[in-house]
């Protein structure tokens, strides 16, 4: 950890160096900021309360190279099974953290669909007035990716405008024969009235461990509509750490769906800041885990203002020796009145290793609220696995059919028929089953 | 058909059948009844394999193979079927989802294709008018929130699709309103044929005058302690158990 540390701050000097005239204003003195607050804190450990059933330690020991070559290339048919199919989309694509106009598809027509890097030469405006303005300071992995913070994606859907097709981002990492790291930064603004669908995968082609530290910041503007899903269904090789924030202003819907179906390790920050009346909040997530894997969710919802609404489900399933972290926070402040919020995390445990930390906390201030929390960890039951079977279906598929309905409703908000289908498809692979409908 | 030699079954080291013989011929209707905790659900449990009861001597052969060495799902692709007194509920999977994939589950057990959909869908129809049963029934959740006579209706509509060879229906009746009594128990009739046959599990002669039983046998204390015709069945309506009690204590 300390040695990923001193790699870090000497690169972050390199990093300025090539930024050229880059390293002034008011961007760069955000960044640097970032920096020097993670010099301070250095990387989380378990003593920290918002890491103590999660150890990082195993992560950060790699020597990751910190910079990668633009050398390496992807054919589209090597990473084409990580698009959406029959759907036409934007796509906004990154190689080693380089986009790549060649496998992108983007626009600046009524909406900015392009990447970060340019968003901060074209609209200095923008990058001053969003750039680091929704992230949490006190996050040190935030921190590391604001210090860094490059290039990514940049969605800006204006005033008034329907995007007229789904977003995709994509960020591969490919095969540099060493271990490799990767922080891409991401800013969405939908403004007034607007509204889009994005879609959001990390994958490593690489065969050497790979940590991505992605970090997105959101604007929903008045009366906007964003729904944004995030599959996190990389090889075992390789984890990631993503921070999202989002900024809620009034009358907003903002969906975040986070979909953990891979990786060897995932730690998701999601933090909801509810800054202006009237909105609405859906926080949905599945983790279907396996041998050696970890995924650990964080969630904040900051009910700031009254009369918002905001509802988060969660559903786990844990098998052989995967370990589940779900830590769901529900601030509601004084004078937060008639607030909604509800929250519910369901949690089966497949085998007697397979473990699950989770730890509702609500918070409530204010007292003319409806707010509830539930939560549960359970195994498959049995009276259920045997009706089934006595109606001739075999227990694998019993099992499988089970699991499936119960993961299933984390998919309510999925509006998009082919995202839909590709989970369904997902979760039914990770069940080792082959089901011939869609729940 | 069935079969039954001297089987001995309990749970966790309670002795609950001490030696059941049933045997059940094509095309016949046996009623089992019973006072409470007789052991009928047990035995009616134990023939569709349900794995917590340990058999502890006995068998059961079905078309002259050995069930017990079959899991619950190959049972039932032999066509063996339990209606059961307490339908689980299975939240997340819609009655039509389930009952597809039982039926294709089944069929790919013995080697056939699946069942194409509008094939399916015409049966449903059929079998849901048999049963007098809504539409919007089959997008619901498998039992959940459903009333205790629409889960025993359910129950039936899934025999129906299903068409097995044995159907062993325990306390159907239980739950049901006068009206759906009827239906189902002419639901179950029409299922009837001289291929299959029927074992019903009921404390009340009411379902057995629309399912007429060529045998009544009587069950206390984990044996068959009586069996007769239809007849044994009013008897045992007018008097009660107490004289079939006492005939053991002499016996
Ligand atoms: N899982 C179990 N654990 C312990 N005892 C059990 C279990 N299942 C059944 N029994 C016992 O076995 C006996 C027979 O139960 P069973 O359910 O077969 O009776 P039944 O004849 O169906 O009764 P009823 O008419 O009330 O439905 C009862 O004493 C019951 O308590
Ligand atoms: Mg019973």
């Amino acid at each position: 950890m300390e040695a990923l540390k001193d790699k870090l701050e000497s690169s972050f000097l390199v990093f300025e160096n090539e930024l050229n005239g880059q390293a002034l204003g008011e961007v760069h003195n955000r960044r640097k900021e970032a920096f020097e607050r993670f010099v301070e804190s250095g990387f989380p450990t378990k003593r920290h309360e918002e890491w103590k059933y999660t150890n990082l330690k195993p992560i950060l020991k790699h020597d990751y190279r910190v910079f990668l070559s633009d050398d390496n290339t992807v054919d589209f048919s090597a990473i084409k099974k990580f698009f959406l199919s029959d759907t036409d989309t934007y796509k906004l694509v990154f190689i080693d953290g380089y986009y790549s106009s060649w496998l992108s598809e983007t626009t600046h027509e009524k909406f900015d669909i392009c990447t970060f890097s340019s968003m901060l030469t074209k609209y200095r405006d923008v990058a001053e007035k969003y750039f680091n303005k929704a992230l949490p300071k006190e996050e040190a992995l935030a921190s590391v990716n604001t210090a860094f913070a490059k290039e990514g994606a940049f969605i800006r859907i204006k005033r008034n405008q329907t995007a007229d097709k789904p977003v995709e981002l994509i960020f591969i990492t490919t095969d540099h024969g060493v271990e490799t790291m990767s922080q891409p930064r991401n800013l969405v603004v939908v403004e007034e009235n607007a509204e889009v669908s994005i879609l959001e995968r990390h994958q490593s082609l690489s065969s050497k461990p790979v940590l991505t530290n992605v970090a997105t910041e959101i604007f929903a503007l008045r009366d906007s509509r964003l729904n944004y899903y995030k599959i996190q269904n990389d090889v075992h090789t390789a984890s990631l750490i993503d921070s999202t924030s989002v900024k809620q202003y009034a009358n907003s819907s903002v969906t975040v769906g986070t979909f953990a179906l891979g990786n060897k390790f995932v730690r998701n920050n999601l933090n909801f800041f509810l800054e202006e009346e009237y909105t609405q909040s859906y926080l949905d997530g599945i983790t279907i885990i396996d041998e050696g894997q970890t995924v650990d969710h964080h969630t904040l919802v900051d009910h700031k203002v009254p009369n918002c609404y905001s509802d988060e489900l969660y559903k786990g399933i844990y098998d052989a020796n995967a370990h589940g972290v779900f830590n769901g926070k529900v601030m509601v402040h004084p004078h937060a009145q008639k607030t909604n919020a509800f929250q519910q995390n369901n949690n089966i445990l497949l085998t007697d290793k397979a473990s699950i930390d989770t730890k509702p906390q609500l918070e409530i201030y204010a007292d003319d609220v409806k707010c509830s929390h539930g939560c549960t960890i359970g195994q498959l039951d049995d009276e259920a696995l045997f009706y089934m079977q006595s109606r001739g279906i075999p227990e694998k598929e019993a099992k499988a059919l089970l699991l499936y309905a119960f993961a299933n409703d984390s998919l309510r908000n999925v509006k998009i028929p082919a995202l839909r289908k590709k989970l369904n498809r997902q979760i039914a692979n990770k069940l080792n089953v082959n089901l011939d409908f869609e729940l | 058909m069935l079969k039954i030699s001297n089987l001995q079954a309990g749970i966790e080291g309670k002795e609950i059948l001490k030696g059941i013989d049933l045997e059940v011929k094509p095309g016949e209707v046996h009623a089992i009844m019973g006072p409470n905790g007789s052991g009928k659900s047990t035995l009616s449990s134990v023939i569709a394999g349900r794995e917590d009861y340990e058999v502890n001597g006995g068998n059961i052969d079905f078309e002259g193979e050995d069930l017990l060495d079959l899991g619950p799902d190959e049972r039932a692709h032999k066509g063996i079927f339990l209606s059961f007194q307490y339908p689980v509920e299975i939240p997340g999977v819609t009655v039509t989802n389930f009952i597809k994939t039982a039926i294709n589950e089944s069929r790919k057990a013995k080697g056939e294709e699946a069942m194409p959909a509008n094939e399916m869908l015409k049966k449903m129809r059929e079998k849901m008018s048999l049963l007098e049963i809504d539409n919007a029934f089959l997008s619901r959740s498998l039992n959940e929130g459903f009333s205790g006579g629409e889960k025993k209706r359910n129950e039936i509509f899934q025999m129906a699709m299903l068409e097995p060879k044995l159907a062993i229906l325990d306390e159907t009746d239980s739950g049901l309103d006068i009206d759906a009594l009827r239906i189902v128990a002419n639901g179950v009739n029409k299922l009837k044929s001289k291929n299959n046959a029927v074992i019903v599990i009921t404390h009340y002669q009411r379902l057995l005058d629309y399912i007429v039983p060529d045998f009544v046998h009587v069950l206390y204390k984990g044996r068959i302690v009586k069996s007769g015709d239809k007849t044994l069945a009013h008897e045992l309506e007018a008097k009660g158990y107490d004289w079939i009690k006492e005939e053991r204590v002499e016996g």
